[in-house]
């Protein structure tokens, strides 16, 4: 299993640990005890996609640039 | 144009002109009359001093005009022309009286048509592979979610509407847009700044870093969309190191950016396509995934319920395997008693048997026996021992007589004795030696006595002896020859001279008793 914490993955990482874990899970060869405790880290895995499905949010803003032509800052983009 | 110049008269009386006044009229009639002409050519010669002015010509098959693109507006111009380029030249003609020539001085130049753009276009399309930048090892993967977007494009107008339906349609993201001009001269130079300049942003700046660019444009003649052929726009995209979606134009506009791109969309549309999943497939694939993980994990459950319940019940009762054990058990232990008494009983009755013959009697006998046997031996012993050592005895008393018999003491006597006798025999043998001798030599003198002349001396005979050789006279001869003669007597001799001797010869007259001086003399 990946070193990072469930919360540190993105969500194509967390996908993929999950797709392994169910295929684990799937695989007649796991033992019991091992099983369980992949159950409980697909569960996690599977709670954390869907934060991040959840948290998808459109939010558009636009580059300001300053003076020297890099950018300042930015402001919203409204009206699209 | 020799007509041009004509003098208006041609009269004998024709004014005369100076090189000068002529050049200067030349020089009015051409800049008056072209002062604003488009000729369409080919780019000949082109020659880029330092100064920063442009020194080319434009040709035809048959004709070639000079041409000069000052500084200020070269710098300006959409297409550098490149030798060879079909090109349409704005400007005005004028000459330059110091060498008799007049040329064009060019204040806009643009290929001549579609047809000589894309054989540019081709030529830098070739150069800029050449160098790499359009290599698929350079092709970075686009991130599967990435969370901030970030668009170059124009604000207004119906692309940035396009992406972002598009997005939200399929997952609504973050997006910055980057402003810039998509036509027009200003395009290129923005557009590659604004490439450089989000990857210029730092992770966790005040502006956020996206993980994802779009470089997008709508539709357009190729004209429109020349600014993304420009070279530092294709040099952006391909030093990018965030990953980037290109999507110039429609599906059938190609641009130089589209090969650098690490990914091309054919519109801008399809751009929002390739950064975004759909949020609705991730969700359904995620239920599923959900859906597997639990019957996986209830199907693992449920087959081991059954298994051990199976198990359980192929399991026999504890007191079944038992009472086989058990009752044969019970049976050895009956058994055990029974065997018990018996074995005792054998035993005891051996040991009767055994007890039975033993009493004091037999032991006391045993001993008896044994003693007198013992007594026996012992005399035998003493016996034995004695004869053992008598017959060393005798031999020792043989050996020391014949010991003594034979000591050096008696053995130095005897030769005592034995060299007495011999020393008594020796001396009895030289005194006998010693008389035989002397007896021997007694009868040799005698017989020498016998046999000698003195002794025949004593009968009368005399030796004669000549003188002076003293020589034994035997003949009368001699003695007369002789001149004195020297006669032996027994008792001496006598010396006679000459005649003597003659008259009396052979007379013995023996007067000297000289023996031994005679006798010397006969020997």
């Amino acid at each position: 299993m990946s070193t990072k914490t469930v919360a540190e993955m993105s969500f194509e990482e967390a996908m993929q640990e999950l797709e392994s874990v169910v295929g684990q899970l799937e695989s007649s060869t796991v033992a019991l005890e091992d099983s369980i405790t992949l159950y409980a880290r697909g569960e996690e895995l599977k709670k954390h996609c869907e934060a991040k499905l959840k948290s998808a949010e459109e939010k558009v803003a636009q580059i300001t640039l300053g003076a020297d032509g890099a950018p300042s800052g930015t402001k919203p983009l409204e009206g699209l | 144009m020799p007509d041009l110049i004509d003098p208006p008269n041609l009269g004998e009386n024709a004014p005369e002109f100076t090189v000068s006044e002529i050049s200067g009229v030349v020089k009015r009639l051409i800049e008056g009359e072209f002062s604003h002409v488009r000729i369409r050519g080919e780019v000949g010669r082109v020659s880029r001093p330092a100064s920063g002015h442009l020194y080319l010509d434009l040709k035809d098959d048959r004709a070639v005009l000079a041409g000069v693109i000052w500084k200020g507006v070269a710098t300006r111009l959409r297409h550098r022309p490149e030798e060879g380029m079909e090109v349409i030249a704005t400007g005005r003609l004028t000459t330059f009286a110091g060498q008799s020539r007049y040329q064009m001085v060019i204040e806009d130049i643009s290929p001549a048509g579609e047809g000589a753009l894309m054989a540019m276009l081709e030529r830098r399309k070739k150069a800029l592979a050449a160098e790499g930048l359009f290599g698929a090892e350079r092709k970075q993967p686009l991130p599967y979610l990435p969370g901030l977007i970030g668009v170059v494009t124009s604000p207004s107008g119906a692309v940035i509407r396009d992406i972002l339906h598009r997005l939200r349609d399929r997952f609504p993201r973050k997006v910055l847009v980057w402003p810039v001009p998509v036509q027009g001269e200003k395009c290129a130079a923005s557009v590659a700044a604004a490439i450089a300049g989000f990857n210029r942003l730092q992770p966790g700046g005040a502006v956020p870093r996206p993980d994802l660019l779009i470089v997008a444009r709508g539709g357009g003649s190729i004209e429109d969309l020349w600014g993304f052929n420009e070279e530092a726009v294709v040099r952006a995209a391909a030093a990018s190191t965030i990953p980037l979606i290109s999507a110039i134009g429609h599906e059938t506009d190609t641009t130089l950016i589209d090969l650098a791109a690490d990914q091309r969309a054919p519109t801008p549309t399809a751009a929002a396509e390739l950064a975004v999943p759909v949020r609705a497939d991730l969700l359904a694939h995620l239920n599923t995934l959900e859906a597997r993980r639990i019957a996986a994990q209830e199907s693992r459950l449920n087959v081991r319920r059954q298994r051990l319940k199976d198990l359980a019940r192929a399991l026999p009762r504890p007191i079944d395997l038992v009472a086989g054990a058990q009752q044969t058990l019970d049976n050895r232990a009956l058994r055990l008693q029974a065997a018990l008494r018996a074995v005792t009983h054998n035993k005891r009755q051996v040991f009767a048997r055994a007890s039975a013959g033993l009493r004091p009697n037999v032991l006391k006998q045993g001993m008896g026996q044994s003693r007198h046997r013992l007594a026996t031996l012992s005399a035998q012993l003493v016996r034995a021992l004695g004869q053992v050592v008598q017959q060393p005895r005798t031999l020792l008393k043989a050996n020391g007589a014949a010991l003594r018999a034979a000591s050096p003491a008696r053995l130095v006597a005897a030769q005592n004795e034995r060299l007495t006798r011999l020393s008594a025999q020796l001396d009895q043998a030289v005194r006998a030696g010693a008389e035989r001798r002397r007896t021997q030599l007694d009868a040799l003198e005698r017989l020498r006595q016998t046999l000698g002349y003195t002794q025949t001396l004593k009968r009368g005979f005399a030796v004669v002896r000549a003188q002076p050789d003293g020589r034994i006279i035997t003949h009368a001869k001699e003695a007369r020859r002789a001149t004195g003669l020297d006669i032996l007597f027994q008792d001496g001799a006598v010396s006679l001279n000459g005649s003597a001797g003659a008259k009396s010869g052979g007379k013995r007259a023996p007067k000297s008793d000289h023996r031994d001086p005679g006798q010397g003399q006969l020997f």
